[in-house]
Order: C-alpha cells, then structure tokens, then sequence
C-alpha cells in the first residue's frame, strides 16, 4: 500500500518517466523515419518536465524581487530549459529537412526500404 | 595586448562562432574560405597563449559577464582541457589547406559557404565542451557541435550520406538527452550546475542521495560513451566516417570523438571521482571490459572491411578503446597513455582520412580492390598513409608506440594480465589490417584506369605531410604530449579520494 501511495505522491515523476519510455520505445521499435522523430521529441520533451517540476513550490510565485513576495518558483530550470527547447526545435527541424532529403533520394521514408535499395545498388 | 589578455578564454569561443555567423553571410566560396582559414590559424594561437599560462600560473578561471561563480558561467581552463584546446584547434589550422579543394570536388557548388559556416559553428561547440565549467553550458555547446556535424555528415557526395547523417542524429540527441537527464538529477541533488560546485557539492549530498547520484553517473556516462563511440555505443561511428566529405571526416575523426572523451575525463576525474569513491561502484570494470571488446572487436571487423573509409572507421573505434581503457584504469601511467593517445590518435587519423581523401580526389574511389598499386602512381601520399598507419600499429619510432608503452605499463602496474595481453593482441590485428591495405597499394600491379592519377596538389599534399611527419616527431620528442599529459594526469588523480 505504501508503495502506491509513493507512486501517487510522486505522480509527476511517473508521468515523466512513462513519457520518457514511450519516446525511446517509438525510436527504437519504429521503422519510419518520421516517426522516429516524434519519439525522439517525446523523449526529449519528458527531460523539460523533469527540469520543470522541481522548481514550481506550491503556493509559490513568479521569481519577482518585491519585499511582498518571500516564496516564489526557482527560476533557473525554466530557463535552462527554454534552451533546451530551442535545441529540442532545432534538432527536429534538422531532422525532418534530413529526412525531406532521403525522401527524394530514396523515394521512400521507411527504415528498411532505404537499407534494401542500398543493398540493391 | 593588455587588454584582450584576460578575455582570451572567450575569445576562443567568440571568435569562430562570429566567423560562422559572417562566413555564411559571405555565400561566396573563396571569401568564406579565407575568413575560415583565419579563423581557424588564430585558434590555435589563443589555444597555445591559454596553455602555456595555465603552466606558468595555474588554472584560469573566467567569469562571463562578470557574474561570479557559481551563479553566472565559468570557464575554468586547467592543463587538461588547455591540451586540448590546443589540439583541437591543432587539428583545424592543419587541415585547412587541405579543404578548398577536395571541399570543392565533394560538396559541389553553391553549398561552400554554407559549408563553411558548418565547419566553424563545429568549432565553436567542440571548443566551447573544453572550456566551460559549467555542466548545463556543456549541453548547449554539446548540441551546437552535434546539430552541425549533423550537417556535415550529410553534404557528403553519396546519398547514403544522408541516412547515416539521419542515423547519427537519432544516437547523438538521445546521447546528449541522456547527459541532460544525468545533469537534471545532479542539479536536484546539489541545486549547482557549475563543475567545481558539483564536486564540492555531491560529497556531502551521497549519504541522503546516493542511488540518484549513482542513476546521475550511469546517465553521464552512457549519454558522453554515445558521443564518443564506446564500444557498444559506436553503431553511428562507421557510417557517418564513411559517408561524410573526406575532409569532414579527418576533422571529426581528430576532434569530435577526443572532446568526448575530454568530457568523460573531466566528470570521472573533477566532479564524481572528487565527491565520491568510485571504487565502490563497478563502473571501471565496466569500462574496462567495454574497451577491452572495442580494441578486439572493432579490430577483426576492421580487417574484412572493403572499403578503406569504413576499415579507418572500426579502427577508430578500437583506438578509442585503448583511450577509455587509460581512463578505467586509472593509475597515473595508464591516465597518462590515455591522454597521450587523445594527442597521437587524433593526428594520426587526420593523416590517414586525408590520405584517403586525397586518394579519393584522384581516384574516385575508397574501394580498396580498386586501389590496387595507387602507391606507385601517388607516391608521397601513400608514404604519408604508411608512416601514420604504422603510428596506428605501435611500432616503435611512431607516436602510437609512445601511447601504447604508457597504456601497457599502467595495465601491468594494476597488475592487470588481461588488458596488457589485449593491448599487444590488438596491435597485432592493427598490423594485419594496415598490412593488408599497404600490401594492396604497393605490391599489385596497378589498373589501367588508374594510369593518370598522381599526388594531389601541393595543398592537399601538405596538411597530409606535417601529420605524417608529427607521428614520427612525437614518438621521438614526448615532452610536449606525455610531459603535459603527465602533469594532467597527476593533478586529476591527485584530487581523487
């Protein structure tokens, strides 16, 4: 009983992990190269809500020096992590012009049409 | 002078990093090339300055913006990362000559500034991982190297060069994210991003804390071992070698992999090794026995491999096993053959995937049954491949052997039989698949087709020369890679509890 009631207390970190797995799965299990992105972004995507979810305080507020204010949020893991999403953007958009690129060179999309007509050439 | 002194650690950074951002503005091919070549010839006289003060005075540390650590950035520049600070930059000015025109042949028209721009942004990343002291910038310049390698890679001439781009950049973000999570652990723990906060913080946070800290170090470990190509973690490694531009590859090959690998040294031996007794945990026999399997493994494929490229590849990956292997384990010689073969091992490659990309000028081919008796029609070439390939062997006189003594008398000093038997196992596999390329080139007779070729240009000739000749020097000469080594090794052991 105690270990459910430490899953559900620490529901944000069950979250982030099941987001984690099911990202890493879709890279590893799927065979279109699109699809591998979303996961790859999913993945990347739960390493924000890892940084993020520590620094809310309940009953906090926003990060603003004024002697009325004593609790507030951490400031620093969202902006370290408004990096990371610049870098989560560029790598997808790197990745999808990649895969415009093997579209037209191959004709195709999927993982193992590509390897075939390789082995074909 | 007196001015820019103190700021040299920044500008080591700034410098490229506006030299991609003008050298894409320029979009003609020469102005970018010559703005690159500049850039690339001042890096390494910032990188040598940065040197030779951290030996005269000691470790630099530089706040950006001048927000004191540890809440703003610091760039904390010891001997360790100002080693390789100057090989990195080493490697870029050599190199240089050697891309205007095999960059021309491969990457085609229109797309050379751009291409440029690609190189020099790399730069920056791969400079900016070796100056910070700041866990979470690490990430960011982590990504800026990646992202544009990425691009590299994919400008190669065949269109399998896009897949492994495509491949490369699926195992390089999950690397890098792997990193960001061990780091994310770390800043919940001890609240700090800065390096030497870290170390200073993670001691007293193990009693409470210690299965975070220990998921924090397999995160970092797995997420660097992918950027570097530990065995098993090399599957990236031998396509995007193969596929990339030629001159792309002697870049990467010299530079990306040994930044890693910097990366590696700096949170086993400055952050984790200070703050806790990592002999408590298995994971120097881990990567002990992971190396071990590289310097075999990756070896023996090496030997069947048909194409000369992919063959440089796998012996990378069995090369960089001999370097992580210094790291596990861990006494003063071992650390020291380590680093000394991050020096050696890097120019030996950038010879050998010049040579392949000069042959590849004038041939049109890597395919080694095509290669048949091109030693006699490009003859300085091929001797510049031999010279750095017996490098890559161990024979005595070479830098490879300088390395490999170092490695063999750490192993045999932690009386360890096995890794000093798979050393000279390994080296003994290296001289069968060097053998079998240099007996190709020179004992066959060559192919009509191949009756016009010659060296290459005197550009592309040069770069290829002085590493060749740096193989031989440094295994004459070790005071600058093993006396500078040593003295990193003694100070990153020294701090180790």
């Amino acid at each position: 009983m105690s270990a459910l009631a430490e899953l559900v207390g620490r529901y944000n970190y069950v979250i982030t992990i099941f987001l984690m797995m099911a990202g890493l799965y879709i890279v590893v299990a799927r065979g279109n190269l699109v699809k591998k992105l979303i996961g790859l972004s999913i993945f990347q995507t739960s390493v924000y809500l890892l940084y993020i979810e520590p620094g809310k305080i309940v009953g906090g507020t926003a990060p603003i020096i004024d002697p009325a204010f004593t609790v507030y949020s951490n400031p620093l893991p969202h902006v370290l992590i408004l990096t990371a999403i610049v870098v989560g953007v560029a790598t997808l958009a790197l990745g999808l012009a990649l895969v415009v690129r093997i579209n037209e060179a191959y004709g195709t999309t999927e993982e193992d049409e590509i390897l075939g007509k390789d082995r074909e050439a | 002078m007196s001015a820019v002194w103190p700021h040299l650690p920044v500008l080591q950074v700034l410098i490229p990093l506006f030299g991609a951002l003008l050298a894409g503005l320029l979009r003609r091919p020469t102005p970018a090339y010559v703005l690159a070549t500049a850039v690339s010839w001042v890096a390494p006289l910032i990188a040598g300055a940065l040197l030779w003060q951290v030996v005269q005075t000691g470790p630099i540390s530089y706040h950006i913006g001048g927000w004191a650590p540890p809440w703003g950035i610091e760039y904390r520049i010891d001997v360790l990362n100002a080693l390789v600070l100057v090989l990195v930059t080493a490697v870029g000015a050599v190199i240089m000559p050697f891309a205007r025109l095999s960059v021309a042949f491969e990457v085609g028209e229109g797309r050379e500034a751009w291409f440029y721009c690609m190189y020099l942004l790399c730069l920056t990343g791969l400079l900016g991982i070796t100056v910070t002291g700041d866990a979470f910038n690490a990430f960011v310049f982590l990504e800026i190297s990646s992202l544009s390698s990425y691009v590299l890679i994919a400008l190669g001439h065949d269109r399998r060069a896009l897949l492994s781009s495509f491949q490369y950049l699926i195992m390089g973000t999950i690397g890098a994210t792997f990193y960001v999570i061990g780091i994310g652990l770390l800043y919940l723990v001890t609240g700090t991003l800065n390096m030497a906060d870290l170390a200073a913080r993670l001691g007293p946070a193990w009693a409470e804390h210690s299965r975070a800290i220990v998921a924090a170090l397999a995160f970092v470990t797995v997420g660097i071992s992918l950027k570097l190509g530990l065995f098993p973690l090399h599957v990236w490694l031998p396509n995007a070698y193969a596929y990339a531009p030629s001159w792309v590859t002697a870049f990467l090959a010299g530079t990306a992999t040994k930044v890693a690998i910097y990366l590696l040294v700096r949170f086993y031996f400055s952050i984790f090794g200070i703050a806790i007794d990592l002999r408590l945990l298995p994971i120097a026999d881990v990567i002990i026995v992971l190396s071990l399997a590289a310097m075999l493994i990756a070896s023996l494929v090496a030997v069947f491999e048909a194409n000369l490229k992919r063959l440089l590849a796998y012996s990378s990956v069995a090369q960089i096993g001999y370097i992580t292997l210094g790291i596990g384990l861990a006494n003063q010689a071992a650390l020291t053959g380590a680093l000394v073969h991050v020096v050696n091992h890097a120019l030996m490659k950038a010879a050998l995937f010049l040579a392949a990309g000069a042959i590849f000028y004038r041939a049109h081919t890597t395919e080694l049954k095509e290669l048949a008796g091109i030693g006699r029609r490009m003859p300085l070439t091929i001797a510049a491949f031999t010279i750095a390939g017996l490098g890559l062997v161990g024979t005595p006189g070479t830098s490879g052997f300088i390395s490999k003594w170092y490695l063999m008398v750490g192993a045999l000093g932690a009386g360890q039989w096995i890794p000093a038997f798979v050393i000279v196992a390994s080296s003994l596999i290296a001289l069968i698949y060097v053998g079998r390329v240099l007996e190709i080139v020179w004992m066959r007779e060559p192919s009509a087709q191949m009756a016009a070729v010659g060296d290459p240009p005197l550009s592309m000739l040069l770069p290829l020369v002085v590493l060749s000749l740096a193989t031989i020097y440094l295994g004459i000469d070790t005071e600058w890679t093993a006396g500078i080594a040593s003295m990193a090794s003694t100070i990153l052991l020294g701090g180790l509890r």
